[in-house]
């Protein structure tokens, strides 16, 4: 067979991509060690002005199931909001909702799971019976012209039910979308996946949902964080969840990473020419503020990196 | 010869290509659904751990340990397992055992033991020991070839094509490196075309293959992408491997890349073995551990067994007093009683 030349399949990638920060929320509420209101508070000014265009800032839960985020309102208040950043919180029900919104939150979250088991075990019913609840939710949200993202969790791997089936997936956002979130964070939750799972799953979902309102949300438990959102990105995604130093461990495997560390996202996403608006110097300034005040060694490589050169 | 129709594939259309290849029909019906990226049927998975990795631990590591070390490794169906570095002991202490290392191996069929050789006198002492191929390092950036090796990129060229011929004689395999292929700790960014030079003289001397290293693991998927395509147009894409450094967290993607452009070796340290010396504290080496989970989750051969290395990994961190790089083998070794994820093992 006569070679014609060296094919290297020229990849177009987005040219912008934004970053949504999930450090304060999912990150902090993964952590052990309670933190103060002010710490955080500052963590989030801080990430303000490193660039970052979204950051969860807190999660109106009950204090009883996530005592992390008993101070929600107080977050919500005490942050200096930047304009032009949105800082979406979580909101599991119709209570949360009102709090959220009284408490002055302009952007909300939900989140609902791609295995029957994972809802079960965690929040206590099946998948459809959880759409069902985030009904009022989003019928509130409507009235209110508030944004809603969702989050589906998962999507490449459950810690009960093993393999997750990318139809699950696609069914799981589509009714998501449907019920009228803007956009679908769709969540490696256990960091199982790798690009061969992340491809598959992608394309099951994108035949429900447009791919511009959908984000991925890796883990790194595994190490594959950034080769499956390189895999996204290839696939139209323009959407990546990060935390700030790789906070928030993984709750299935105990002492192993969760989040993909938002600096590490950044340098790979700079490198390869893509906008994405953040001041990567300030994000490590970010992350060397909160792994003081939590007394952690940082996950993200490039912060170990580059403050040791 | 499994890849070749894949890469046909891309510069053809569809009709053409059943045209004049008929039979690549067959080929084309049985090729599994994926994002349009070809990737490598099989990646030839290069062991770096036992040299690579313990030369860069500050812990010196008993000749005993390095022997079960490898003995281990030879048991997981690795099929290279680069041993040792016959370099003065002056200069790289926990090398000093070449000799007894290299001698001291139960050697598995169907694995190859290469060793570094950066001179003659090296080379000698490999041949005597019992060595069947060799290696040796260029670099694309002269202050580092200055500072590592004391001369420059031209001057270690005659070195190594001393050594080369010799090994030609002898028939021994010699595999090429180039270091700073993405980055240097001294000079900064390097030109592609710099690199490509360096792996054109390499491969023109005689390598069979030569492993592209990102030295201090700064590459990215774009400078990775880059670089390729320049030394591609100087060395065949199935003589290059790459050989990239975890040190900012990048070596994964940066393998994805070149596995996307048809690269298909791979060098990686067992539980990522190995720090940085240019980033005190910071990781080397990738974990052969990592980069198996992510092939295997992508239908890629290797023919290694993922929780034989893991096992391997176990014993020379237990060895070490040091906690694995791997994330596999960390959360492989604390997932709490629930059903893992069995698709990669």
């Amino acid at each position: 067979i006569l070679l014609l030349h060296t094919c290297v399949k020229c990849v177009s990638l987005p040219e912008k991509v934004k970053i949504v920060e999930v450090g304060p929320r999912d990150g902090l509420q993964n952590e052990k060690t309670m933190v103060p209101t002010e710490t955080k508070i500052n963590l989030i000014d801080m990430l303000s002005a490193s660039g970052l265009p979204v950051i969860e800032a807190t999660s109106f839960v009950s204090p009883k199931w996530v005592p992390q985020m008993a101070d929600q309102v107080e977050v919500m208040k005490g942050i200096d909001r930047k304009p032009g950043v949105s800082y979406p919180v979580l909101t599991p029900n119709l209570k949360g909702f009102q709090a959220a919104i009284k408490a002055g939150a302009s952007e909300v979250a939900i989140f609902g799971a791609a295995s029957e088991l994972f809802s079960k075990k965690n929040i206590n019913c099946s998948v459809d019976e959880s759409l069902q609840r985030f009904d009022e939710v989003m019928k509130a949200a409507k009235e209110f012209g508030v944004p809603v993202r969702g989050y589906v969790s998962c999507v490449l791997g459950c810690p009960y039910e093993g393999k997750v089936a990318p139809e699950k997936v696609a069914h799981v956002a589509k009714r998501l979308y449907s019920m009228g979130c803007y956009e679908i964070s769709l969540g490696d939750t256990i960091g199982v996946g790798t690009p061969g799972s992340m491809s598959k799953m992608l394309e099951a979902v994108s035949r429900e949902v447009p791919v511009n309102a959908l984000a991925v949300h890796c883990h790194d438990t595994y190490g594959q964080a950034l080769a499956n959102i390189l895999v996204a990105l290839q696939m139209g995604i323009s959407v990546v969840d990060s935390s700030v130093a790789g906070l928030g461990g993984c709750p299935y495997a105990q002492g192993a990473s969760g989040n993909v560390a938002t600096e590490d996202v950044v340098y790979m996403l700079h490198g390869l020419g893509i906008q994405t608006g953040v001041d990567l110097s300030k994000l490590m300034d970010a992350g060397a503020f909160i792994c003081r005040t939590l007394n952690r060694k940082t996950n993200s490589k490039v912060a170990q990196a580059t403050c040791k050169l | 010869m499994g890849n070749v129709p894949t890469t046909v594939k891309h510069c053809l259309s569809y009709e053409q290509l059943i045209q004049d290849y008929p039979w690549l029909k067959r080929w084309l019906l049985e090729e599994k659904t994926n994002t349009g990226h070809e990737f490598p049927e099989f990646v030839k998975i290069v062991e770096v751990g036992p040299r690579d990795g313990l030369q860069n631990e500050t812990e010196i590591v008993p000749t005993g340990v390095k022997i079960q070390l490898i003995d281990m490794l030879s048991g997981t169906g690795l099929p290279v397992i680069e041993a040792t570095s016959f370099v003065s002991s002056k200069w790289v202490p926990q090398m000093a055992d070449h000799t007894d290392v290299l001698r001291g191996i139960q050697r598995a069929p169907h694995v190859r033991y290469p060793v570094l050789t950066p001179n003659m006198q090296g080379f000698q002492d490999a041949v005597a020991a019992g060595a069947t191929e060799v290696a040796v390092f260029g670099s694309a950036s002269e202050t580092f070839s200055k500072k590592n090796i004391n001369c420059s990129i031209d001057e270690s060229m005659l070195r190594f094509k001393e050594v080369i011929n010799t090994a030609k004689e002898r028939q021994i395999p010699v595999r090429g490196y180039v270091s700073c292929a993405l980055g240097c700790p001294h000079e900064g960014y390097i030109e592609p075309s710099k690199v490509s030079e360096v792996a054109k003289s390499l491969y023109e001397l005689g390598c069979y293959e030569i492993s592209l290293g990102d030295t201090i693991g700064v590459g990215t998927p774009g400078s990775m992408f880059k670089m390729l395509q320049s030394v591609m147009k100087e060395v065949p894409t199935n003589a290059l491997a790459v050989h990239c450094h975890d040190t900012y967290g990048q070596a994964l993607p940066n393998i994805l890349t070149a596995l996307q452009m048809g690269v298909c070796v791979v060098d990686s340290a067992v539980a990522g073995l190995g720090g940085c010396p240019y980033a005190q504290g910071s990781s080397g080496n990738v974990s052969t551990e990592d980069v198996l989970y992510m092939l295997h989750g992508m239908g890629i051969e290797t023919g290694v067994n993922l929780a034989k290395v893991i096992e391997a990994g176990d014993f020379i961190c237990n060895a070490l007093h040091r906690e694995t790089n791997s994330k596999v083998a960390k959360a492989r070794g604390r997932t709490l009683g629930c059903v893992s994820v069995r698709e990669n093992i």
